[in-house]
């Protein structure tokens, strides 16, 4: 993986088929870069929980803007807090 | 009680206040129309889905509500494309509703099965699969809530054909759902927005589509003259502030007001209420209002910062801001600054014909305006005709100018122009075509002729792809090609054809008694207008310049 500072945004989102299209569809036609998802259904499978590594650049708040503005979009959290190492593994797991 | 899917779709349509529905059946939505068969809502059979999709266009952006189109699946809905794409820029309220294969075939590459979802997902506020017919009394509801509030756009509601004929047994129709009321803007954020205005020295209200959309026209004609501040609008809000008043700068930007391009560069206060700062508006970003700080006022926060970073900025209502701006604007004359507009106004004069042909574009565009009512809906295609109408044009009232502003459609016109005149049944409505774009839709004056409304079309005839022509003797070293058709069809007899009135002005001795009858006599009809293929519109920014580089403004001396 390039070095490149990134940083995760932590979704909360409605847990149905299209809700990936959704996020990854705005992704592609904003022309933001996306780096790694993670994804899994939380509670009783209603919602889903998101981790997009994004990079750190001076688009993220328009990123961010963006995604609430999605309809099955919950909550967007920018969480610098986060280390990278699981993707990181996941990096590795890939290769 | 007991309903099918279909069935319930109309009910609830009916309860929405739906009255029409613009369509084409198809075998994936045939037990749609099989339900409307019983309703009261009224159905306009288009000749083609993207006509039926832009008359709920000219529906909506006529009256602001929502406004309903069906299609089926397959090649029916990959012709309501273009008309979503264009409700999503424009920022129009409309619910497509289109048929799809039963659910059990669904990825299989049915017979007319595209992945409707899939492809209006990008183009879209939201979007719909619905995938039980217990969904629908949710999702319609919704649909119209989604469509309506905030910041206005398209939905799209995609039905299997199972899910239409499923029967539910269920006990309450749903209520309707609110619109989401836009939210109180805090009040240190409205003062400190007055301080600025009330401490400018050369502000300038920068207007667009968010004034329309928050009926916010009187607010802002107040706000302009309390305090004496020049408005320049936008394609999408032209009609919000009367163009006959001084304090009106018409547009800026691409084809705007020559003048109005040079003042920017002197503003210092740049009050951008319900505007997105589109590439055809500001020019070259960098370079637009380089003296000015920015106050932006926008309903859709992702518009805040998106383009030209604001030095203040506001997520709300343009509507609620002005009202709650309004008690704290000194009234002021600003000589200074009003005389320096005048000086610049003198210096690069805007639209002075010296020409009296009456077929000239701009002469032929303010003799229409002298025979209409203040209040007349104009509609438009796309191309110079368009700009010339932005330009010439004077208009009064907001919802008077419709026309496709952030997508360009062509073939936008007719159609939007039979939607409008279904709910303005007691105005004229003006299209105003070039032979390019009209051919675009022309199917639709088979749908004007069922209805036989209030519209009259007056196609500026050139022979070209006007705009085409254009650009390619301007930035293309005259190579042109494809801008100049071969042949051009007789409209005229087209029209007549169709069953519908028309005229043509090529050779007349009185073009005005023409002109004029076909603008009051009641019922539908088409003018051909000739006008000189090589005339251009003025001014021009070239790709990539400032307004002010712009070409045909200069300085007169
Ligand atoms: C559907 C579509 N295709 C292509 C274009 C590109 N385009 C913009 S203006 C124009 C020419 C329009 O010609 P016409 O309608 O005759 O108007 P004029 O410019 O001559 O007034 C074209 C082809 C467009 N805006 N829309």
């Amino acid at each position: 993986m390039t070095k490149i500072a990134s940083t995760i945004i932590e979704l909360t989102v409605q847990n149905h088929p299209g809700v990936m299209s959704h996020i990854t569809g705005l992704f592609s036609r904003r022309a933001f870069n996306l780096e790694g998802i993670l994804c899994g259904c939380i509670g009783k499978g209603t919602q889903s929980r998101m981790f997009l590594l994004v990079e750190n650049n001076g688009r993220i708040q328009q990123i961010i803007k963006q995604l609430e503005k999605l309809y099955d979009v919950i909550d967007v959290t920018l969480r610098e807090d986060y280390d990278h190492t699981l993707f990181k593994r996941l990096h590795e797991f890939i290769k | 009680m007991k309903y099918t899917g279909a069935e319930i779709i109309i009910k609830l349509l009916e309860r929405e206040g739906i009255d029409i529905v613009s369509g084409i059946p198809g075998g994936a939505n045939l037990p749609l129309y099989n339900a409307l068969y019983k309703s009261k809502i009224q159905h306009i059979l288009a000749r083609h889905e993207q006509g039926a999709g832009f008359i709920a266009h000219g529906i909506a952006r006529a009256t602001g509500k929502t406004a309903v189109c069906f299609a089926t699946s397959g090649p029916g809905a990959t012709n309501l494309l273009t008309v979503i794409a264009d409700a999503k820029l424009d920022s129009i309220p409309i619910i497509a509703i289109t048929g799809q294969v039963p659910s059990s075939f669904i990825g299989t590459d049915a017979f007319q099965e595209v992945d409707t979802y899939g492809m209006t997902l990008p183009i879209t506020k939201h979007n719909f699969l619905v995938r039980d017919a217990r969904e629908l009394l949710y999702i319609i509801p919704e649909a119209f809530k989604i469509a309506a509030s905030g910041r206005p756009g398209p939905v799209v509601i995609d039905v299997p054909k199972d899910v239409q004929c499923q029967a539910i047994e269920f006990d309450q129709w749903p209520d309707r759902q609110k619109e989401e009321d836009p939210e109180e803007i805090n009040l240190s954020g409205i003062k400190h927005i007055a301080g600025m205005i009330n401490e400018s020295k050369r502000p300038l209200l920068y207007i667009g589509g968010g004034i329309v959309n928050s009926k916010a026209h009187k607010l802002l004609y107040k706000l302009a003259k309390r305090n004496s501040i020049p408005v320049t609008s936008t394609l999408m809000g032209l009609g919000c502030f009367p163009s006959g008043d001084s304090l009106s700068l018409g547009m800026p930007g691409m084809h705007g007001a020559c003048y109005t391009n040079f003042i920017l560069n002197d503003v210092d206060l740049l009050l951008a209420f319900g505007v997105r700062f589109d590439d055809r508006a500001t020019g070259n970003v960098k370079k637009f209002c380089p003296q000015a700080k920015i106050v932006h006022i926008d309903i859709d926060r992702s518009e805040i910062d998106k383009i030209k970073k604001s030095n203040f900025s506001v997520t709300g209502d343009i509507g609620l801001a002005l009202k709650q701006i309004m008690p704290f604007i000194n009234s002021d004359r600003r000589g200074d600054w009003i005389r320096k507009i005048e000086k610049i106004k003198e210096e690069h004069p805007f639209l002075r014909e010296k020409n009296s042909d009456f077929l000239h574009p701009i002469n032929l565009i303010r003799t229409i305006s002298n025979l209409v009512k203040p209040d007349t809906i104009i509609t438009t295609d796309v191309g110079q005709h368009q700009m010339w109408v932005a330009q010439a044009y004077p208009f009064q009232y907001p919802r008077t100018l419709l026309t496709s502003g952030g997508l360009g459609t062509m073939g936008f016109g007719l159609p939007a122009a039979i939607g409008a005149a279904l709910v303005n049944p007691d105005k004229r409505i003006v299209c105003i075509s070039g032979d390019g774009s009209f051919l675009m839709n022309i199917q639709e004056l088979a749908t004007l002729a069922d209805l036989n409304l209030n519209i009259t079309t007056i196609i500026m005839n050139n022979g070209h792809l006007g705009l085409i022509r254009q650009q390619q003797e301007l930035f293309y070293e005259k190579n042109y090609i494809a801008a100049k058709f071969i042949s051009n069809p007789d409209f005229a007899a087209i029209a007549r054809n169709f069953g519908i009135r028309s005229y043509d002005l090529e050779g007349m001795e009185n073009p005005m008694a023409v002109l004029s009858e076909s603008l009051t006599k009641p019922g539908s009809c088409v003018v051909n207008a000739p006008i000189h293929y090589a005339e251009n519109v003025c001014p021009i920014v070239p790709p990539g310049a400032a307004n002010y580089e712009m070409i045909g403004g200069e300085k007169n001396d």
